[in-house]
Order: structure tokens, then C-alpha cells, then sequence
């Protein structure tokens, strides 16, 4: 039942890894980059770690995207 | 470089990166054994000797509290390096709106952005506080807890603009309250070394297990470290949103 659930944490943090690489507008990459903070936090508590998944959850889904949005929606020119 | 050189470049580097990281993986210790006596050691001693409930927090500002002024100072250095790099140099004068790059449409906030930012500002600062002050007692402390709340302070951007943003995180008390954070810390490990101890040795009174006023210069170190993030995530955030201003030549 654990082993199960480590291998299912593991295999959505390595997809999510994936398609924070391979998505290439910034916009939306942002976007998939929170959603994979949610996965490594899924991942953290699974390996009983909530200190860290709580610091995950902070900042690589919450701090960072909102720093990478709002700095997008600063220089995004209008010409586009 | 052209993309074929690029792609033989990767093709015949890959298959030794790979080896080199299967090697290294295969003399790892087997996944959940941990070989260590450290961890055991500190779950069976740290409750009795520092009346703390969350163990990874008496390690990170006791036991190894060395470190995590380390790590609060590369924080700290970093953020004074940023507003150096950033800052207004003499005889540049600055106009502009702050949050605004030149060339770019205004566009008004949404109602749906304002009404969700308001009515999220005020509950992520309390999740925040509460995440920081029972740092000794439940996962969490003045890391996670400060970088929620200063999302709480992006939220307030996102919710009511950069004048109001301005007007809640003052420069100067933001600037202060990070100083005093880090400096904190150290007067802390300071006092000690008076009062005959060890630097960082922990001087207060650990109180009863489980309370908020428990585990003696843990949970002091541990709001300070809280003051630090928080006000140091609002200060990145200031300086970032300043960086828009036009420089007249």
C-alpha cells in the first residue's frame, strides 16, 4: 500500500517535471510549475516530510509562480 | 551553434551522464533505510531535552542552529546585493508608474481579481502567523510561515495596486524588520556566549511541552526567522516592481 503510493507520487513529480520542461510560453509555464509544487508537496508528505512540504507548498507553488506572473504581466508589451 | 553539432554534442555526452547517474544511484542505501544514528538519536532525546513536539525544528535552530544562521544569512546577502544592484544610482532620475513597464497597455483589474485578493489577504496573514508561531509545536515555523505571509503582501498587490501595496509595507519598517530578523538571530547565539554558555546554546527556560511559549530560545529564533523571510520576500517583491520605472537619460 505505501510502496504503491511512493511509486505514484514519484511517477506524477517526474511527469510534472516533464511538462514544466517541455511547456515553452512562459505564461502558461508558470502555471505548470505551481501545479508541479502541489506534486513535489504530494510527494513530501507521502515520504512523511511536512516540514518540507509545507516550504514546497509556499514557495515553489505559491511565492514563485505569483513572483513569475506578476513580473510577466509587468513587461508583456502590447504589440503581441 | 547549429542544432545538429547540438544534438551530437547531447547524443554522445548522454550515455555517460546517464551511467555516471545509474552508477551512483545503485550504491545508494535502499529506499526508507536510514543508515544513520543522528535522526534515531535526536526522536528519542529531543522532546525530554528541549520540550519541543516538532523535532525537525529543535535541529534546525538548536541543535544545528549554526547552519540555519548560515543559510538565513545567504537570504539576507542575497537581498542586500539585490537592492545594491537595483537601486536608484545618482543623477538618475526616475518617472514613471512603478508597477509599469513603458509600451504596455494598463489593464484595469478585474472585479473577480480584487474581491478574490481582498478577502484572501486576511487569511493568509493568519495562516501565515500561525504557521510561524507554532513552529515548535507542529510542522512549519519562521521559513514556511514567513514566506506565506509574504504572499498575504503579493495578494494585497494583486488586490488594490502598487499604492496600496506601498502604503501597508512601508520601506523603511520592511527594511528594518529584515535587519532585525537577522540580526536577532545572532544577539541570540550573542547572549548565550555572556551569559557563559555556548553560542546558540539554548538560555531560556523551556516551559511546558506542547505550549506556545515552550522550548525555551527555539521558538525565539524561530519568530525571528519568521520577521526575516517575511519582510525579505515583501522586499524582493518591492524592489522587483520598482525595477519597471523609466531611467531618464
Amino acid at each position: 500500500m505505501i510502496a504503491a503510493l511512493h511509486v505514484i507520487a514519484l511517477v506524477l513529480v517526474a511527469c510534472g517535471g516533464t511538462a514544466v520542461v517541455l511547456t515553452r510560453e512562459p505564461l502558461n509555464q508558470a502555471l505548470v510549475l505551481s501545479v508541479y509544487g502541489v506534486l513535489l508537496t504530494i510527494l513530501f508528505i507521502v515520504l512523511q516530510a511536512p516540514d518540507v512540504a509545507l516550504s514546497e507548498l509556499a514557495v515553489g507553488s505559491a511565492a514563485l509562480p505569483l513572483i513569475l506572473l506578476v513580473t510577466l504581466a509587468m513587461v508583456r508589451k502590447q504589440s503581441q | 551553434m547549429s542544432g545538429g553539432v547540438r544534438r551530437g554534442l547531447f547524443l554522445s555526452a548522454a550515455p555517460f551522464l546517464g551511467g555516471f547517474l545509474l552508477w551512483g544511484m545503485l550504491g545508494l542505501p535502499g529506499f526508507g533505510r536510514y543508515p544513520g544514528p543522528y535522526g534515531d538519536v535526536l526522536n528519542r532525546v529531543a522532546i525530554r531535552e528541549r520540550h519541543v513536539t516538532n523535532v525537525t525544528t529543535s535541529v534546525n535552530f538548536d541543535y544545528r542552529g549554526l547552519d540555519t544562521m548560515g543559510e538565513e544569512f545567504i537570504l539576507f546577502v542575497s537581498l542586500a546585493g539585490l537592492s545594491l544592484l537595483l537601486r536608484t544610482q545618482r543623477g538618475e532620475a526616475e518617472e514613471g508608474a512603478p508597477d509599469c513597464a513603458s509600451g504596455r497597455a494598463v489593464f484595469p483589474r478585474s472585479d473577480a481579481v480584487r474581491w478574490l485578493g481582498l478577502g484572501l489577504t486576511g487569511v493568509t496573514n493568519l495562516l501565515g502567523l500561525y504557521i510561524v508561531l507554532h513552529g515548535q509545536l507542529t510542522p512549519g515555523g519562521g521559513f514556511q510561515g514567513g514566506a506565506i505571509l509574504g504572499t498575504a503582501a503579493m495578494l494585497a498587490y494583486l488586490a488594490a495596486g502598487y499604492r496600496a501595496f506601498r502604503q501597508v509595507s512601508p520601506k523603511f519598517l520592511v527594511e528594518l524588520t529584515e535587519a532585525a530578523g537577522a540580526g536577532g538571530y545572532v544577539m541570540v547565539g550573542l547572549m548565550a556566549l555572556l551569559l557563559g554558555g555556548a553560542f546558540l546554546e539554548n538560555i531560556l527556560p523551556l516551559g511546558k511541552t506542547g505550549s506556545l511559549l515552550s522550548s525555551g530560545t527555539i521558538a525565539l529564533i524561530n519568530a525571528l526567522v519568521g520577521l526575516e523571510v517575511s519582510a525579505g520576500f515583501v522586499l524582493l517583491f518591492t524592489e522587483f516592481l520598482q525595477e519597471t520605472r523609466k531611467r531618464k537619460e
